[in-house]
Order: structure tokens, then C-alpha cells, then sequence
């Protein structure tokens, strides 16, 4: 068993658990009984294959950013999880856990969302299969987020507002999880990051786990090896990143950089650089890494990117983080869009904020000339255009 | 008052400290125990109360607004047993308490006669685990609650753990929705009735007038009133209403 994955316990290292109120314990105690038996079951495995290749368009490409490489001096490659049907990683999750949710017996089906990235790969799941389904969003999120909004309820979603709180993604996954309170019976709760209590952390990770089994093969394609000597995707939960990271977590010779966002500066006050700014503790159901007052309160993040926008992070990265596994960096807005801007030029790619992030990193990087490195590319940038176009002027 | 299992119909409040006022926990303590309340439950604010309806996610707002923390608290509950005799339970949400230390925790509920706590996001398996030792050192009872879900397998592991009573949801849901008295939640309250576990029973969630108080006490040693009762801290002149509400129950 490797040391950075969950032990049987639900925790990596001292993070994890499933901190949750006895209302939630019998679906939370279903779904660690049943995850791996359902995962590993191979019409389970065989119609999630199905699915990831003729509707979500996988593998995605691993592209040899050859321009972006001349400009930093290393063999870059971006893993394109922006060409995957609705934009970004967050279907190969969805995927995963509405097959579960069926095999559960499942009828109705609810998630949080922030950009509402996470929301539409809901709801698109839930129209190709007929099941019910309800969205929490931040109020000013929906407000900021029309089009996605728009999106989910063309796909029959309905789209709650959650009007506690700041109004954004922590509150409405505090909704979501107050739903789910009250529906303990005929719901699943479609978690989208690697967060919540345990096994969500670890369940989300093994569906986006498709990201690094595929770049090993890409890689051994391309150039005969089979590991980077870098992998870096960006964090805010940090789904795509323990997607990115899976198999190479035990190949120490793999460096992993994980980039959080530091929206307007790490010490600005507004800023969502968790793991220079948090503390352990206990939210949405586990324990990690997250920002909040002495008293414990969580302290409401900011950031440019409304998908890195979240006050903790998910346990397995706080335990990289923590024991050293992983180096956590960050970007602020401004190195974000720059660097979004630059891959645009360089090789026509718009990339998501939230991808932006962990190219901004690369400004701070230097090579020796012959590195390998793998970026997890998350989301494609349609859905940040309004930003793109307000921070340019364009 | 006695808190065992032959005890019958007592009516225990919350109510979230530090609401509506900063300064007005103690003074609805004492107010609650004056109207006849034979047990208190006071809630320490969290910014994310995942198992609270609008009503105690408003008054923990407001609470934290006012400066409301749990060093405040304490500070405040220093001289609650010069003014309150009944039991008092603390209840609120695992983060907090992490960032105040469990240790320092228990040791300050034990300095100023808290009783006992509840901390709903605080499993069982966890409180085994790391921090029984510590609560049963400084004579702090910790509270599990149990839902209409919850396994009789559990329940019998729960009645093992607990030292107090046992708090029973009227229903899978979060606080503040009314309950309905059917025949199902009647069956559910039965069923733990006739468990005959060695620890009372207190059922709470939803209750909110004589014949809901009066249906849970049935069957349970005694039921709590939150919602309805944070709802009338509201009102303008809430003291004075205290002890019209109480006898609403009885």
C-alpha cells in the first residue's frame, strides 16, 4: 500500500476521516462499503471505459507544447483535459460516480458548484442518464456564471441559489450537504473535488486517476520513458491534480508541484493559498489544510479563478504537502492571466484560469534543458472569456 | 434535577451564545432555569453549521458577528454556576474546538461546570480513537446523537459510550423542520424505547410545541426545543416572553 494513498481508515497520514454528523453516516458508511466492490467490478470498469472514450472523447491528448518548451527550456507537455467534452476534467469524475449512483439504487442526484464547471459535467451526466438532478450555487455565483447556469438548466438541472454565508462555493456545498441530510435515502451526493469525508477524497482521485495512466503511456510513445521529471497541475480542492499525480506518487524521482492560487498576493488578505496561509482542521467532512481564524472560523478565500476559489484543500495534498511528497506553490491572479495570455499566443490555446495557475509556475522555474515536464492543462478558457476580456481590455 | 433513565418529560432549550446580544448567554441561562427548564443546551458559533436550518445558521452569524468565540465564551460562563444550577451541555461543530486544543477544551468546560458536550461532526470512531481519554479526565460527557438510520448495532455501541443520555433525532433532517407526529417517527420512538438502553433518551429536532413535546416525551425521558426557541430571541422583549414560552410545553 502506498504511504500516500488512504489507509483502511479513510486517513492519509494524519488527514482524512470522515468527520460528519450522524444524519449523513448511513450514506457515507454505503458508499465506503460499496466504492471499491462497484469500482472494481468489471461491467462497472467496462461501460466507465465506454463512456471516457465515446462521450467524453478520451484519451486526451498529451501535446508537446513546442513553443511554450523553446521559450523555458524543457520538454513541456500539456495533458489536454480541456478537450474532454464540457471543457475540463470534472467528467471523468461525474462519469464515475453516477455508474456508482446507479449501482446504488440512486434516483436523484445533487452537487455543488463553484464556476459551475463542476455543475454542467453534473447535470450532463444526469440528462445521459435520466436521473434527477439538483445543483447548489453561491448566489454570486450564479450571477457570474449566466452562461453555465444556462447550460445546467438546458440539461434539466435544477439550479439552487445558496443564499447562506458568502453565497459561494463553500456555502453551497454546505447546502448541498444540508440536502442531503434531509434525502438520506434516494439521493447521491456528486462530490467534485477531492474533498468531503472519506472515501470522496479517494474515490474522485481513482476517477481522475485516468489522467496519469494515460500520460505514462503518451509519454512512453513519445519519448520512450515512461515518467516526467516534473508533473504540476493547479489545486484549489485539487481534483485534477490527484488525477495528475496518482501513479507517480510513489516514483520519488517524480518532482510534483502542485500550484495554489494566491489571488492578489499571499499576504494581500485576498487570496486563496491554502497551505501558506491554513491551518489543520476540519471542513466539509475531513481533515485537512484550511484558512481560518484562531477561533476556527473559515476564513472566505478569493481568487481570480472561481474553480481555485475554496478555503481548504483536499487531505491527500495536505498530507503531500506535509510530508514533503509534494512541493505547493502559488500564483497570483495577475502571473495567472499573463500566463493564460501567453499560451494563447504561443500555441493558440486558451487555457482555464485555473490552468493558468500552473503555467504561471513556470516563470519562476528554471531548467537545466533536458527535463521532462507534464502540465495538467484542466479546463479550456471559453468559460473565462468575460475575465480574459475585462483584464485586457480587449 | 436527575438525568437518568427514569426520569421523565423534561424540556431542555438551545439556544446559540453569544445571540442576540454578545453578552446575553447567561442572562437567558438564568432565565431559562427561573421558567422551570431542566436542562440547557448552549451553542458556540460555527461559520459552517452543515446540520443547521436557517433559523441557527442566522443566529450563529449574527453570534460570530458579535464577537463571539469560545475564549469569549468561557470568559462569559465563569460565574454560570453562581447563576445556574441545572445541567448545561455545549454544543457546536469539531473546528472550533481543534483550534481551541481538546484538551484545553475539556479542562475549561470542567473549570466553569459545563457538563457535558455535543458536537455533531465529531464521530464516534474519532472520539475513540483520539480523544475519549481526555473528556473522561476532566469528567466531560460527550453526547452521540442517533437518527431514525442509525443501526440498533450502533445504537448499542453508542449506549456503551455515552455517560449522560443519548440525543435522538425525530427525524433524518436538519434542525429547525417541524416535526410531523406520525406513525412512523412513533414506531422509530418505540423502537429505541424498547431497546431499554441504560442511558435516557432526549429527542430533539423539530420540536416546537406541547403536542410535539408532548408526543417525544411519550416514549423519551425528556425532548429539546431549539429552533422555536432561537426564533423567539428574535422578538423584541424576549426575556419577559421566556417564561410564557416554557409553560407552553408543560
Amino acid at each position: 500500500m502506498s504511504k500516500y494513498q488512504v489507509n483502511d481508515k479513510g486517513y492519509y497520514g494524519p488527514f482524512g476521516g470522515a468527520y460528519i454528523p450522524e444524519m449523513l453516516y448511513p450514506n457515507v458508511e454505503e458508499l465506503q462499503a460499496q466504492y471499491l466492490k462497484i469500482m472494481e467490478d468489471s461491467s462497472f470498469k467496462e461501460e466507465f471505459e465506454q463512456l471516457l472514450k465515446d462521450y467524453v472523447g478520451r484519451p486526451s491528448p498529451l501535446y508537446p507544447a513546442k513553443r511554450l518548451s523553446e521559450r523555458y527550456g524543457a520538454n513541456i507537455f500539456l495533458k489536454r483535459e480541456d478537450l474532454n467534452h464540457t471543457g475540463a476534467h470534472k467528467i471523468n469524475n461525474t462519469i464515475g460516480q453516477i455508474l456508482l449512483a446507479e449501482r446504488l439504487g440512486k434516483k436523484r442526484i445533487i452537487a455543488e458548484t463553484g464556476a459551475g464547471q463542476h455543475g454542467v459535467a453534473t447535470a450532463t451526466v444526469c440528462a445521459l442518464k435520466g436521473l434527477e438532478c439538483v445543483v447548489y450555487m453561491g448566489e454570486i455565483d450564479i450571477q457570474r456564471q449566466a452562461p453555465n447556469v444556462a447550460r445546467m438548466k438546458m440539461m434539466g438541472a435544477t439550479v439552487v441559489a445558496a443564499q447562506s454565508g458568502s453565497k459561494t462555493l463553500k456555502d453551497a456545498t454546505n447546502e448541498a450537504l444540508r440536502d442531503w441530510i434531509n434525502n438520506p435515502v434516494d439521493t447521491h451526493y456528486i462530490i467534485g473535488s477531492v474533498v468531503g469525508p472519506h472515501p470522496y477524497p479517494d474515490m474522485v482521485a481513482r476517477f481522475q486517476s485516468i489522467i496519469s495512466a494515460e500520460t505514462k503511456k503518451q509519454l512512453l510513445e513519445k519519448t520512450g520513458r515512461e515518467t516526467p521529471d516534473i508533473v504540476m497541475a493547479c489545486v484549489g480542492g485539487g481534483s485534477n491534480a490527484a488525477g495528475m499525480f496518482y501513479h507517480f506518487l510513489d516514483d520519488e524521482d517524480v518532482k510534483i508541484i502542485a500550484v495554489e492560487a494566491a489571488g492578489h498576493g499571499v499576504n494581500s488578505g485576498e487570496s486563496a493559498a491554502t497551505t501558506a496561509l491554513g491551518q489543520e482542521g476540519v471542513l466539509h467532512g475531513s481533515r485537512s489544510i484550511l484558512m481560518q481564524t484562531e477561533d476556527g472560523q473559515v476564513i472566505e478565500p478569493y481568487s481570480i479563478s472561481a474553480g481555485l476559489d475554496y478555503p481548504g484543500i483536499g487531505p491527500q495534498h495536505a498530507w503531500l504537502f506535509k510530508s514533503g511528497r509534494g512541493e505547493y506553490v502559488s500564483a497570483t491572479d495577475d502571473e495567472a492571466m499573463q500566463a493564460g495570455l501567453l499560451l494563447t499566443q504561443l500555441e493558440g490555446i486558451i487555457p482555464a484560469i485555473e490552468s493558468s495557475h500552473a503555467l504561471a509556475h513556470l516563470e519562476k522555474m528554471s531548467f537545466k534543458g533536458d527535463e521532462t515536464v507534464v502540465i495538467c492543462l484542466s479546463g479550456r478558457g471559453d468559460k473565462d472569456l468575460d475575465n480574459y476580456m475585462k483584464y485586457f481590455n480587449l | 434535577m436527575q438525568l437518568n433513565k427514569h426520569t421523565n418529560g423534561l424540556l431542555s432549550i438551545y439556544f446559540t451564545a453569544g445571540y442576540p446580544t454578545l453578552d446575553s448567554t447567561v442572562t437567558i441561562a438564568k432565565a431559562l432555569e427561573d421558567a422551570g427548564v431542566d436542562f440547557l443546551e448552549i451553542g458556540f458559533p460555527y461559520s459552517d453549521p452543515v446540520a443547521d436550518g436557517p433559523t441557527i445558521q442566522h443566529a450563529s452569524e449574527e453570534a460570530l458577528k458579535n464577537g463571539m468565540t469560545l475564549k469569549v465564551l468561557f470568559e462569559q460562563l465563569k460565574d454560570l454556576r453562581k447563576h445556574v444550577t441545572i445541567p448545561v451541555f455545549l454544543m457546536g461543530y469539531v473546528n472550533p474546538v481543534l483550534q481551541f486544543g481538546v484538551e484545553n477544551f475539556c479542562k475549561a468546560c470542567k473549570e466553569v461546570g459545563v457538563n457535558g458536550t455535543i458536537i455533531p461532526d465529531l464521530p464516534m470512531y474519532e472520539y475513540e480513537e483520539l480523544y475519549k481519554g481526555t473528556f473522561e479526565e476532566n469528567g466531560i460527557s460527550n453526547i452521540f446523537l442517533v437518527t431514525p438510520q442509525t443501526s440498533e448495532e450502533r445504537i448499542r455501541k453508542i449506549d456503551a459510550l455515552s455517560t449522560s443520555f443519548i440525543y435522538l433525532l425525530s427525524s433524518n433532517a436538519i434542525t429547525g423542520k417541524n416535526l410531523e407526529v406520525k406513525d412512523q417517527s412513533e414506531a422509530y420512538f418505540k423502537r429505541i424505547k424498547d431497546m431499554d438502553l441504560q442511558n435516557p433518551f432526549i429527542i430533539g429536532f423539530g420540536i416546537h410545541d406541547k403536542n410535539t413535546f408532548s408526543k417525544a416525551t411519550t416514549y423519551a425521558n425528556g425532548a429539546i426545543v431549539g429552533t422555536a426557541f432561537v426564533k423567539l430571541l428574535a422578538e423584541e422583549n424576549y426575556l419577559e416572553k421566556i417564561p410564557e414560552f416554557i409553560g407552553s410545553f408543560k
